[in-house]
């Protein structure tokens, strides 16, 4: 079995994800695609990729593929209280992966310098047993090339000194529209990240299996339906009966509500 | 219009923004029979009165130095009466069948969330009030310390417009808007550039018959934005025009056309027969029509007399083996848009934000590996082929060899203003208008392929009555002049509809459109029962129904990518959980839609987040079998499914046997979303259940094989 550096690592490096705004659009995964297809564990191989079942490589029918990066959309509550959440899952690099701990032939492993997880493909024996062990179900099994893949957190990506400055985050971060997630530094309790988690209480999942999970989940805001919040009325009663009274009649012949705006002086 | 109602009585709008920025203080006569009732009363100059109250006389209700009264009734020159187009308004929203109470049961929103959402808005826009630091000039040279914002803004998209009773609807959101002072405010509705417009826009639409010639340009553009009844593209009887009936008095302000009844009058010969259906992109055999058994029997429907097609030659252009494309005679194959030079233009739907005026390019980055065209290409070919003069020269030759990137650089619609409007000039410095510059293309390019013009602090907001905007605007070639752009809470061009309908003038409506043109052609928004919902019968057919595309299926292009197809291979009908226990529906069941014009089995799937009264689905994701190059048990098409079969393009029968569109009466703009059905359990799901109906399977192309099974790009050695 394989283990973990000997010193947990100072740096950890992961991303902030905002279920508050993430909209659900699945250009996060979309792009992760289209930067690992090219990348560090190129193929995502995708099987029956334009058709029902000519291939039956895989275990389902239909079009599917390797995907780092998948977007689940559920509702929580009910009716009119209900909301509706979309929830961005990919590999967390877990201080403590059980992924890694696992692995047979030290194909997993986590980095020391920056606490990335990652598998080494040339030997990698494909037997599985990280997938079963990571309860988030972040790995990502190659049957064409009977290797287990993952999120690398665009590690080509990220030191890539032939790519500007800007660009040098994962691509899931810099494609996303909303703004939803982050990348950064998590064991720098003053980096931007730290300091959104802090303010934003943001979460682990599921923290109780006890593997430290580096990626944070941000919670949704509390619901703000009721403008009372923000100290507006509940009705504009009293200010339409105060409007009533100053309606005084004149001669002009406007009757009525009409009468409160005949002394307006307005200017052009 | 209930929160007008609500505002209206407790007197929270913004007054000054009203008489300085709408016609709110315009004089409307009133004159009940008189050929120009409810019009504007105007100077000998054409110009519209307001009532100043200073001098107590009339004044043009342009002058800056007047205080235009916004209630009361006023003497004409010529003796008769005439109100402020605001008092029109106030009179009608304060009524008591505006108010919460009156509308709560047909809008399905309680009365008391009514008033706390007017309550809400008002205290917004009026306690809250955000208040930049910047220093502005207005349209008459007045200068301004600071930016005041109300910060309401509203998000509506075209869900709205998809409903019979659409335009007024709209209408009555920008008159919200108005009333609160939140247009082009900070924190407020904001224009992205090119607009705003002048209102009306400047531009009408040609195609009257003495307009249209063989052999011979049209004199004009064939959309634009009609004002009164003269604009109309009618024959002398009043019958339409055109082939989709736009422009006529069965939808006069169609500055979109109808595109939805092409087919359908083309196949009736209603205005008249063609010989030659001309397509691009849309994908009218399919998800772009509504009616789709009843379009593609069309498609394929014979003279008995003569055995010819009724429609007897389809020319389509599309880049994909789309449900259209077995219909067509001829096919000129398109490139996708990685192929082919593409320019993303103001004169379209650019780019643009609030704070800057953008456009962009796309440039061929993979050579097209069969034998396909991009279709601007093939449209600049055919006007060079058919001598139209602004595709050749004056000895006949093509003005843009190069074909559509010659074009994008080379063509000018007025001096200076071409396609794209940045890098023009000489030196490529210029901005909006300019020369062209041989290199515009290269310097976008060298841009990232964009150009953006940001504006300064002091042109951002107020722009229809921003001096530095508005000057700022024509010089780029935005607007002609730099004339303050008065929002229209009153719309006169409305009102001389409605006027020739009532018998007024000289272009008149046939009788049987005359009660249809009054009705809906009011200065001011209004409601009505959508018209399909108003001929159904309520119990038959109990819920709502939507469709709408998701982003990847916008028209039809590229939305069969292999790892698109994997997050959205099919769809579902997705119903309330509430409904659906009510109906013994579960998750996953198969149910049956019917309307009043045809049934679908689809499965459906149980959601919270969805009006007990509505159900919906995604748009274009169901395929018919053999279409797009996919298997023929792609989920697709075995499982994914189109509400458009249970949409019919045509209202029922009425009164004569005239079938209107479903559609808005005023801009003809296909009524998707008035469609009312009922849902009833069709079966639990099982291995093998397919949606229905399914459609014979389309041949595959004999040409083109079928895409690889399995796909491992950038593996070792290649795929």
């Amino acid at each position: 079995m394989t283990s973990l550096p000997a010193r947990p690592s100072a740096v950890k490096l992961g991303l902030v994800i905002d279920l508050d705004i993430c909209v659900g659009c699945h250009a996060c995964a979309v792009n992760c695609k289209e930067w690992n297809a090219g990348g560090h564990s190129a193929p995502m191989t995708d099987w029956n990729a334009y058709s029902g079942t000519e291939s039956h490589e895989g275990e389902d029918a239909g079009a599917w593929g390797v995907g780092f990066n998948r977007v689940h959309t559920f509702e929580v509550g009910q009716g009119t209280e209900s909301r509706t959440v979309h929830f961005p899952r990919s590999c967390l690099h877990c201080e403590e992966p059980e992924c890694v701990r696992v692995c047979p032939t030290g194909a997993s492993y986590k980095r020391e310098e920056d606490g990335i997880v990652l598998v080494n493909a040339d030997i990698c024996i494909g037997c599985k047993l990280c997938s079963w062990a990571c309860p988030y179900g972040a790995r990502e099994y190659d049957h064409s090339d009977g290797v287990m893949k993952k999120c690398t957190l665009c590690v080509d990506r990220i030191y890539n000194e032939n790519l500007e400055e800007i660009d040098r985050i994962p691509a899931c971060v810099a494609t996303c529209p909303a703004g939803a997630r982050h990348f950064g530094d998590l064991g720098d309790p003053n980096s931007g990240v730290s300091v959104m988690v802090k303010e934003r209480q943001g979460y682990d999942l599921m923290p109780e299996m006890g593997y430290g999970p580096t990626n944070k989940y941000l919670p949704p805001r509390a619901r703000r339906d009721q403008g009372a919040e923000n100290g507006a009325p509940v009705s504009l009663a009293a200010l339409a009966a105060q409007a009533q009274s100053e309606a005084v009649p004149n001669g002009n012949g406007v009757g009525g509500a009409l009468l409160r705006w005949v002394d307006s002086v307005l200017s052009r | 219009m209930a929160i007008i109602h609500e505002l209206l009585n407790a007197n929270q709008i913004d007054l000054d923004y009203l008489v300085r920025y709408t016609n709110a203080p315009w004089l409307v006569i009133q004159d009940e029979g008189a050929g120009d009732h409810g019009l504007f009363a105007r100077d000998d100059e054409g110009r519209p009165l307001s009532w100043n109250k200073s001098a107590d006389a009339l004044a043009p209700a342009a002058a800056t130095d007047i205080t235009p009264a916004i209630v009361g009734s006023f003497t004409l020159a010529d003796g008769r009466k005439a109100v402020p187009a605001f008092q029109l308004l106030a009179e009608r929203y304060m009524g008591e069948e505006y108010s919460p109470d009156a509308v709560a049961g047909r809008c399905g929103i309680g009365a008391d969330v009514i008033r706390r959402l007017a309550a809400e808005i008002a205290h917004v826009a009026f306690q809250e009030t955000v208040e930049l630091d910047v220093e502005w000039t207005d349209w008459a040279g007045r200068k301004h310390d600071k930016m005041i914002g109300r910060p309401v803004a509203m998000h509506a998209m075209r869900g709205i417009s998809a409903h019979s009773n659409g335009f007024h609807t709209c209408r009555a959101l920008h008159v919200l808007q108005i009333l609160i002072g939140s247009i082009d405010v900070p924190g407020g509705f904001r224009y992205k550039p090119p607009f705003p417009k002048p209102a009306p826009p400047p531009l009408k639409p040609a195609g009257k018959p003495g307009q249209v010639k063989p052999e011979t340009p049209m004199p004009g553009p064939p959309l634009g934005f009609t004002t009164g009844p003269e604009d109309l593209l009618v024959a002398e009887d009043g019958s339409a025009a055109r082939i989709d009936k736009a422009f006529s008095w069965e939808a006069p302000m169609s500055a979109h056309g109808l595109m939805h009844l092409v087919i359908s009058n083309a196949h009736k010969g209603d205005p008249y027969p063609i010989d030659t259906l001309f397509m691009y992109m849309a994908n009218m055999g399919w998800n772009s029509s509504m009616n789709v058994p009843g379009t593609i029997a069309m498609l394929t429907d014979k003279d008995e007399a003569t055995g010819e097609y009724k429609i007897p030659r389809i020319i389509y252009s599309d880049a994909y083996f789309s449900e259209t494309i077995p219909y067509a005679d001829l096919i000129l194959p398109d490139t996708t848009y990685l192929e082919r030079w593409d320019c993303i233009s103001l004169l379209d739907r650019p780019i643009c934000d609030a704070n800057g005026v953008a456009d962009s390019i796309r440039q061929p980055v993979v050579a097209p590996d069969r034998d396909v065209r991009p279709f601007q290409d093939v449209l600049i070919e055919l006007g060079t082929r058919l001598g139209l003069p602004a595709f050749t020269t004056e000895d006949g030759d093509a003005k843009f060899p190069g074909g559509y990137p010659d074009y994008i650089v080379n063509h000018e619609r007025a001096p200076g203003i071409g396609p794209l409007a940045g890098f023009r000039g000489e030196d490529g410095k210029s901005e909006g208008k300019g020369a062209v510059n041989p290199e515009q293309l290269d310097r976008y390019i060298e841009n990232q392929c964009f150009w953006r013009h940001e504006f300064e602090p002091t042109e951002r907001f107020f722009k229809h009555s921003n001096q530095a905007y508005l000057e700022k605007a024509t010089a780029m070639g935005l607007i002609g002049a730099p004339n303050q752009i008065v929002l229209q809470l009153y719309v006169e061009a409305m009102q001389k509809f409605r006027l020739a309908a009532e018998g007024h003038g000289a272009v008149q409506p046939p009788d049987a459109h005359r009660e249809r043109v009054k009705t809906y052609f009011d200065p001011l928004p209004i409601w009505y029962t959508p018209f399909e919902e108003a001929r159904v019968d309520e119990t038959a057919f109990p819920m709502h129904a939507l469709t709408q595309r998701p982003m990847a299926m916008y028209h039809s292009w590229g939305a069969q990518n292999a790892w698109l197809r994997q997050i959205h291979g099919y769809n579902r009908l997705y119903i309330s959980r509430t409904r659906a226990e009510k109906l013994g529906i579960a998750d996953d069941d198969w149910v049956r839609v019917t309307s009043n014009h045809g049934s679908v089995k689809v499965q459906c799937r149980l959601m919270e987040g969805v009006n007990e009264d509505t159900v919906w689905t995604w748009n274009a994701i169901g395929k018919r079998r053999g279409a797009w190059n996919l298997a023929p048990d792609a989920p697709e098409a075995t499982k994914g499914f189109l509400l458009n079969h249970v949409i019919s393009e045509l209202l029922p029968e009425k009164g004569a046997g005239h079938r209107y569109a479903n559609a808005d009466p005023v801009t003809g703009q296909a009524a998707w979303f008035d469609l009312r059905v009922r849902i009833e359990k069709a079966v639990e799901d099982q291995p093998g259940e397919t949606s229905e109906p399914q459609f014979a399977p389309l041949s595959p192309v004999a040409t083109v094989p079928r895409g690889a099974a399995v796909l491992r790009f950038g593996a070792k050695g290649g795929q």
